[in-house]
């Protein structure tokens, strides 16, 4: 069987920032009704290539055919009229506009020049019953989650007329039910021949829809693959170029031992986000939070951390009875809040590396107490190697590092401010499996050193190999928690989440 | 990803965030060499420099320092529009004080008087600053407000009236000199170091940006942004304040009407000249300064080059526009690309801001 051509061709591809080439003599191709996944590190091209093929970024070297014509394009604009509809890693919607016109925004049904709202609300209904979301419309995307914002930009993308279809980590806040009817829909649009260009750093994900892979490093190609053809740790090696050791299985969890209660919230609520809940958490503990998206995790640690106000309860931290108004008060007493959405309430993007790592420390000390330039070096410096954060230069924008290397230094300006309770809402977000290891070893780490952790991901595996006992949440309520023995497996683990029965 | 070292050379030269404005400032100087003759000539005579530039640079201190504040203003993606009323107003005061004086001459009187001019400036600041952060008012509406009731405040304290005073110590401030130097050229300079210090020795310049250019962020970072901003408007005033003393003090007179009329707006245009984006979260001040300095020359290079005064601003927004086309990288990008061989599809480095 003589495979069909190739819907898209790139070659030589080189792309270079001032002081960094991301891209170098890339080869790519897309061959209609596959999906390929594109692997590599953190900063090691992958976005770089897909901006570059959608006319984001000019093409410094090399050239790239669409159905065997030299194209190249202007704009992001310009490639979708060409057939490429592409999510963007950071997902790019407008927040004040409502999901229905974020789904429609520049082909909006019309008559006679009148945009046709109710046609629009109906159709963006449909759009997204097909991915299982049940969403009012005409509400602002604002008011969802990370994740669902994140759907709503894949009902986007799979709905315009397409050859091809780009999905630079659709995946890294969805979980497991999200992600299979991601799959399904990906799955229907392969059928009709449409070829898609697919990056996670869920090698699980990769082996179960990719056909094909083209690994890149440090902005070179490494090679294209079929999936079938290579194991994963054959994958891994290639990905960062040496054998990674120990990468699963960190050793047994010993019991957080018998300490003191550090934060204690008794019948914690705020009305409309999450139903008033009871939790304690033990220094040096790590507790894990599961649920499905819109469970009400983030809520929770939003109200400990005092970002939100809290409307019914009470909470004491280390025995004393405390009133978090603010982020700001919440920090005095030792919490740190690293945000799943790292673009709205994470970074600064026009600050750099290093600014971006000591503002919460240099925010604690206010603006009368400088933090000596020589302190902030040795600081950034430390987890610039510690995180791996690449390119190594603490000067450099945070807006132009990788998006994985974007998490870490968002990582890091928590990390240094060694709090007593530092809450991690999805800190794995986009980082790929290396770094993703490392992280977890440190987040263990420093619970050994007497740090409390409450740990956030849809990750199931990841908050079982890291908490000592897991909260499981349910339509805003937190309806179980479970102490993570022998017992306790991912299996059992989503039938409490999908139960909601206390085990 | 190979990082390789950064290219240097001419080529960083022209990429320097102050090229363009220093380009301009130059060529406006030079422009005003064909008209005035020994225009770069500085002179000292009974201990005073003079000279066309000292000029430019005397002239241009009360909008070097509203320029100043609005720099920081800015930098938190704020704006603030009552700067001319604020000049207004402490000019009024100052020169009502002064005129009630026993004996105009009196240094304390007039120490005093700066004084409480300067106390309202203060206080009309953080007026401004607590609508914008406290109550939530976008801060184009906040300072709206001051500007409008402001001209009417500064009516009520002159009366109506312009007011005149005959005080050599007041005479200073504006107009007088003090070892060798115009003395608001000194104090041009104090207020500059201070700010420089405020911003890049303290934390404050980091905390501006960094609520600037994400104000989410920040507040879950812990920065008390509240703060932040009410500091940030309340020097704005002071500066405009200062201001005000200087231009009254230079005429001698208070005029409640047209004291730093439209002074807002050359304040703008001046730091956005100078590389400040009005979307803020990044600010220059070195470049403010030079943006000021930019408007001033050209408002002297107006006078010596002999533009029909009808047509004078006309002939000023047309070197702005020019001087704002030149500064923006798209449109620069855009007119190499035209130059570069075709086949080469012209597109700007990047068009939308799409992140990693
Ligand atoms: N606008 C930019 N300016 C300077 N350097 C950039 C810019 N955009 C990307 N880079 C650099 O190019 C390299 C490749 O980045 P890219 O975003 O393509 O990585 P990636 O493979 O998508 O990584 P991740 O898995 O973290 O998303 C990185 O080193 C990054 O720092
Ligand atoms: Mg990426």
């Amino acid at each position: 069987m003589a495979p069909p051509g190739p819907i898209l061709r790139m070659r030589g591809i080189g792309k270079r920032f001032p002081g960094v080439k991301a891209l170098d003599g890339v080869d790519f191709r897309l061959l209609p009704g596959e999906v390929h996944a594109l692997m590599g590190e953190n900063g090691a091209g992958k976005s770089t290539l897909i901006k570059v093929l959608t006319g984001v970024y000019d093409i410094d070297d090399g050239e790239m055919e669409l159905e065997g014509r030299p194209a190249a394009f202007s704009s992001p604009l310009a490639a979708q009229q060409a057939g490429i509809s592409t999510v963007y890693q950071e997902v790019n919607l407008c927040p004040n506009l409502s999901v229905a016109e974020n789904i429609f925004i520049g082909r909006e049904p019309r008559r006679l020049g009148h945009i046709r709202w109710k046609r629009m609300r109906h159709r963006a209904g449909e759009l997204l019953h097909r991915l299982d979301l049940d969403l009012d419309v005409s509400a602002a995307l604002s008011t969802y989650s990370l994740a669902v914002q994140q759907m709503v930009a894949i009902a986007r993308a799979v709905d315009v007329e397409a050859k091809v279809l780009v999905l630079d980590e659709p995946t890294s806040s969805l979980d497991a039910g999200e992600v299979a009817q991601l799959f399904r829909v990906m799955r229907r649009l392969k059928e009709q021949g449409i070829a898609i260009l697919f990056v996670s750093h869920f090698l699980d994900q990769v082996y179960e829809i990719a056909d094909r892979m083209t690994i890149l490093r440090n902005g070179r190609l490494v090679g294209e693959y079929l999936t079938s053809e290579l194991s994963q740790v054959e994958l891994v090696g290639k990905m960062i170029g040496r054998e990674l050791a120990d990468l699963e299985r960190l050793e047994g969890r010993p019991l957080a031992r018998e300490t003191g209660p550090l934060v204690e919230a008794r019948d914690l609520g705020r009305a409309g986000a999450i139903e008033p809940f009871t939790l304690t958490i033990h220094e040096g503990e790590v507790v894990g939070l599961a649920g499905l998206l819109g469970s009400g995790r983030t809520e929770l640690a939003r109200l400990l951390f005092g970002a939100d106000h809290a409307g019914t309860g009470s909470l004491r931290i280390a025995g004393e009875a405390a009133n978090l108004r603010t982020p700001r008060a919440a920090i005095h007493r030792n919490l740190a809040f690293c945000s799943e959405n790292r673009r709205e309430e994470g970074l600064v993007p026009d600050l750099t590396v290093r600014e971006n790592i000591v503002l919460a420390l240099q925010a604690a000390r206010g603006w009368t107490r400088p933090l000596p330039r020589r302190r902030q070096d040795e600081l950034v410096a430390k987890y610039i190697s510690a995180l791996n954060i690449r390119p190594a230069d603490p000067e450099q924008l945070v807006q132009n590092l990788s998006g994985g290397n974007q998490q870490k230094v968002l990582l890091a300006r928590w990390l240094i401010l060694e709090p007593r309770l530092l809450i991690l809402d999805e800190p794995t977000r986009g980082i790929d499996v290396g770094a993703k290891a490392e992280i977890q070893r440190l987040v263990a780490e420093l619970s050994d050193g007497g740090m409390a952790v409450l740990f956030i991901s849809a990750e199931l595996e990841e908050v079982l190999r890291l908490s000592h006992k897991v909260g499981v949440l349910r339509d805003r309520r937190l309806v179980a928690e479970v102490d993570n023995d022998e017992g306790l497996t991912s299996e059992v683990l989503t039938e409490t989440i999908a139960s909601g029965a206390a085990s | 990803m190979t990082v390789s070292p950064t290219s240097s050379g001419p080529l960083t030269l022209l990429r320097h965030r102050l090229f363009w404005p220093v380009v301009i400032l130059v060529a406006l100087l030079l422009l005003n060499v064909v008209f005035t003759d020994h225009f770069f000539s500085i002179e000292v005579k009974e201990g005073h420099l003079y000279g066309s530039l000292i000029d430019i640079v005397r002239f241009g201190a009360p909008l070097i320092l509203v320029a100043l504040g609005m720099t920081l203003v800015i930098a938190t993606s704020g704006i603030d529009l009552s700067v001319g009323s604020v000049v207004a107003i402490s000019g009024a005061l100052a020169c009502l004080q002064i005129s009630d004086l026993g004996d105009q001459d009196s240094v304390g009187g007039v120490l005093g008087a700066a004084g409480v001019a300067l106390l309202l400036s203060l206080v009309l600041g953080a007026w401004n600053g607590v609508l914008v952060a406290a109550v939530g008012i976008q801060p184009i509406i906040a300072t709206l407000i001051l500007m409008v009731a402001g001209r009417g405040l500064a009516q009520l304290i002159t009366g109506g009236q312009i007011i005149t005073v005959n005080s050599s110590p007041y005479k200073l401030i504006g107009g007088g000199y003090w070892l060798t130097l115009p003395f608001g050229i000194i104090i041009v300079l104090v207020v500059l170091a201070l700010t420089a210090f405020l911003t890049r020795r303290l934390a404050l310049g980091l905390l501006i940006r960094s609520v600037g250019g994400n104000a989410e962020a920040s507040r879950l970072a812990g920065i008390g942004a509240r703060g932040v901003v009410i500091t940030v408007y309340t020097f704005c005033a002071l500066c405009a304040g200062i201001a005000g003393l200087m231009i009254s003090s230079n005429v001698s007179s208070a005029d409640g009407n047209n004291a730093g009329l439209w002074i807002e707006l050359d304040a703008i245009l001046a730091v956005v000249i100078g590389g400040t984006p009005l979307s803020g979260g990044r600010f220059s001040l070195g470049g403010t300064v030079l943006g000021a300095l930019i408007i001033q020359t050209l408002t002297t290079t107006i006078y010596s080059i002999g533009v029909p005064p009808e047509t004078t601003l006309l002939f000023k927004a047309l070197v702005v526009t020019v001087v704002c086309l030149l500064q923006s990288p798209a449109f620069r990008a855009k007119v190499v690309r035209r130059r570069r061989p075709a086949g080469v599809s012209p597109v700007a480095e990047e068009k939308v801001r799409v992140h990693a």
